[in-house]
């Protein structure tokens, strides 16, 4: 379960002094659930989510994931999500299993459920090949399976999906996609951020459309369409967002 | 602080440092390898130039003497001279090194030795060349005895006894240890590569371990990791000081076997001691380590706000200078250790070590070097801390 409310933040940019990245944003995502932040490059979706897994911290409002406060409890926050970005990236000179090994120490997982862990994910994502391979040594399509093993050795009830698709090719950004969907089906919490609009029509439950900082609309996919009488989905985002930007 | 959190940082990133190749390279085979190579270098040259220029019968033009034949055969009797045929521009050939001293001798100077007037000889050579003021002292010996001859047959003409020449002799000694020697000579040194060398290595593993991992984006995985901030930093802080001593052991190490060896292959004539008290080295090790600390520390605050490697480069090298200066006030002699000397970082503890290397204790001014860098360290560790807690310099774009 991951509950927003009225979450805000501000920097501060020499340049353009004031920046109001994220402004007063509230929603909440459940259990069994794909939620889909969509917005445009700079709309303030990495800063949300970043807010969400206690990178950043909120200037205003607050938030709780998985019944903990991001601000109070940030330690509790983070040992119950997983995080997966393609920003994300993992130590070159550690081996597949190393990696993995050391966010579960991190988490901390005894060696017991670390190695229980491990087993389990590197057979479920057909890891077992490459377990001892270093990192920089590994192809994007195993970098990825590395990332995904290294979010799931805990068992988070809630992931955080930021852009996870971003600059991959088709097949990779499918097996994404597929792990989002299981996520679903394990009845996690799921959020993700994304500006493709077919990925948000593919997987989401719930859409959140975000613009310059703000949440403008939100819904099931069903719902947006019929409230801005517009099947395709780009049409709709571009009637929420394009008031002339 | 959660010390399990932190070492599990550490440990990790031991694993990866030992697997870079550059660390490998900057804090092990450098070390290792250059100094003996450096040692047995500059040793050879040394001797095989120090040796050539003694050797060498110095060239030398004079100036008059034409009314002098005994003076004159005397000198060209005189093996360690060259006299070549005195040019005009003499002077000039001094300055330009192609001859080493020249010498000017008055008119008459042969006749005035035997009518008793006082003459003077000059020597005109170039102060800081080592070959002319080699030339120049064996000139002056030349003369020196010379004139104590001269003075000698006076003496005997008259039936007086020589030691009228010499009522008395001065005879000063060195009274200090041989090893209490050495030590002033080069004491001042050692604590001075020690401080850069621990400075140079703590620098490549700091830069790795914050602006690098911003550069490679392993700086938000492991922000999404339930590991506090505090613990991440004191993790990697421990690798730096590891690395930062380890570096400076083992450059010591290596100093110190190829010194030995150069001195025993090279130096064997020489009757400079240079054995220092393992105990010594041990007790400056000991003092080094809070600046150790305070080094990594600061290493690891300055780094992190850089967004890349280079970045941190352009940040940690006028760094470099800012060590280097009060190591090498410490190193220069007669700057010594007091109370108000304690208080400066890096510059008291490169006099305190130099003191242990001489063999003096003392224990309150030691205390307060050590406390006063602990504390420096402590505010290092500190600043650290709080850069890492910082999201504007974590996320810096």
């Amino acid at each position: 379960m991951i509950e927003a409310r009225q979450l805000g933040k501000v920097f501060n940019d020499k340049k353009r002094g004031e920046v109001r990245a994220v402004d007063s944003i509230s929603f909440t995502c459940r259990p069994g659930e794909i939620y889909g932040l969509l917005g445009a490059n700079g709309a303030g979706k990495t800063t949300t989510l970043r807010m969400l897994a206690t990178i950043l911290s909120p200037t205003s409002g607050g938030a709780t994931v998985a019944g903990y406060d991001v601000v109070r409890e940030p330690t509790q926050v983070r040992a119950h999500i997983g995080f997966l970005s393609t920003a994300t990236a993992l130590y070159d000179r550690l081996t597949a299993e190393e990696t993995v090994e050391y966010f579960g120490r991190l988490q901390g997982l005894d060696s017991a459920t670390i190695s229980r862990r491990m087993s389990e994910l590197f057979k479920a994502l057909d890891m077992e090949e490459f377990r001892d391979r270093r990192c920089a040594k590994l192809s994007t399509g195993m970098k990825q399976k590395v990332s995904i093993a290294r979010t799931l050795v805990h068992d988070p009830p809630v992931m955080i999906f930021d852009e996870p698709t971003n600059g991959l090719d088709v097949m990779a950004a499918r097996a994404i996609t597929d792990f989002i969907r299981e996520c679903r089906n394990q009845n996690k919490t799921v959020i993700f951020s994304t500006h493709v609009m077919s990925e948000v029509e593919k997987l989401c439950d719930r859409i959140g459309v975000i613009h310059k900082g703000q949440l403008c609309a939100e819904g099931t996919l069903d719902e947006l369409r019929a409230r801005y009488r517009s099947d395709n989905l780009e049409e709709v985002f571009v009637a929420i967002s394009g008031d002339g930007r | 602080m959660n010390l399990n959190n932190a070492l599990i940082v550490f440990r990790k990133e031991l694993r990866d440092m030992l697997r870079d190749k550059r660390t490998i390279r900057s804090m092990i085979i450098i070390p290792v390898v250059a100094f003996p190579l450096l040692f047995t270098i500059i040793g050879w040259a040394a001797t095989k130039f120090s040796g050539e220029a003694s050797k060498e019968a110095s060239a030398v033009m004079v100036h008059g003497g034409d009314d002098s034949p005994k003076v004159m055969d005397a000198l060209r009797a005189y093996g360690a001279i060259r006299i070549l045929p005195y040019q005009s521009d003499a002077r000039q050939e001094v300055a330009d090194k192609t001859i080493r001293a020249l010498v000017e001798i008055p008119d008459g100077f042969d006749a005035s030795l035997s009518d008793g007037h006082s003459r003077q000889v000059a020597i005109g050579y170039f102060e800081g060349d080592i070959k002319s003021e080699l030339a120049k002292d064996k000139l002056q010996k030349f003369f020196d005895d010379y004139r104590d001859n001269i003075a000698r047959q006076a003496l005997a003409a008259r039936g007086l006894p020589a030691s009228l020449l010499e009522p008395f002799k001065v005879d000063s000694q060195n009274i200090a240890p041989p090893s209490k020697v050495g030590a002033a000579i080069f004491g001042g040194w050692i604590p001075y590569m020690i401080i850069i060398l621990c400075f140079t290595g703590a620098m490549y593993p700091a830069m790795d371990l914050t602006a690098g991992e911003k550069e490679r984006g392993t700086m938000e995985t492991i922000l999404t990791s339930p590991v506090a901030r505090t613990d991440l930093v004191i993790g990697k802080f421990l690798m730096v000081v590891l690395a930062s001593v380890v570096t400076a052991i083992l450059s010591m190490t290596s100093m110190g076997l190829s010194f030995a060896w150069s001195k025993r292959s090279f130096l064997s004539g020489s009757d400079i001691q240079m054995s220092i008290d393992p105990s010594a080295v041990l007790a400056v090790i000991f003092l080094l380590l809070p600046l150790a600390v305070l080094f990594a520390a600061v290493l690891l605050a300055v780094a992190l706000i850089a967004k890349s490697y280079r970045e941190a480069q352009t940040y940690v090298s006028p760094l470099v200078f800012v060590v280097i200066l009060p190591a090498i006030i410490g190193a220069m002699p007669g700057i010594e250790l007091n109370w108000k000397t304690a208080l400066i970082p890096i510059l008291n503890t490169s006099l305190v070590s130099k003191d242990v290397i001489e063999g003096n204790y003392h224990w309150g001014l030691m205390a307060a070097v050590f406390g006063m860098t602990c504390v420096y360290a402590a505010i290092g560790i500190a600043a650290a801390v709080r850069m890492f807690n910082r999201e504007e310099v974590l996320f810096r774009v």
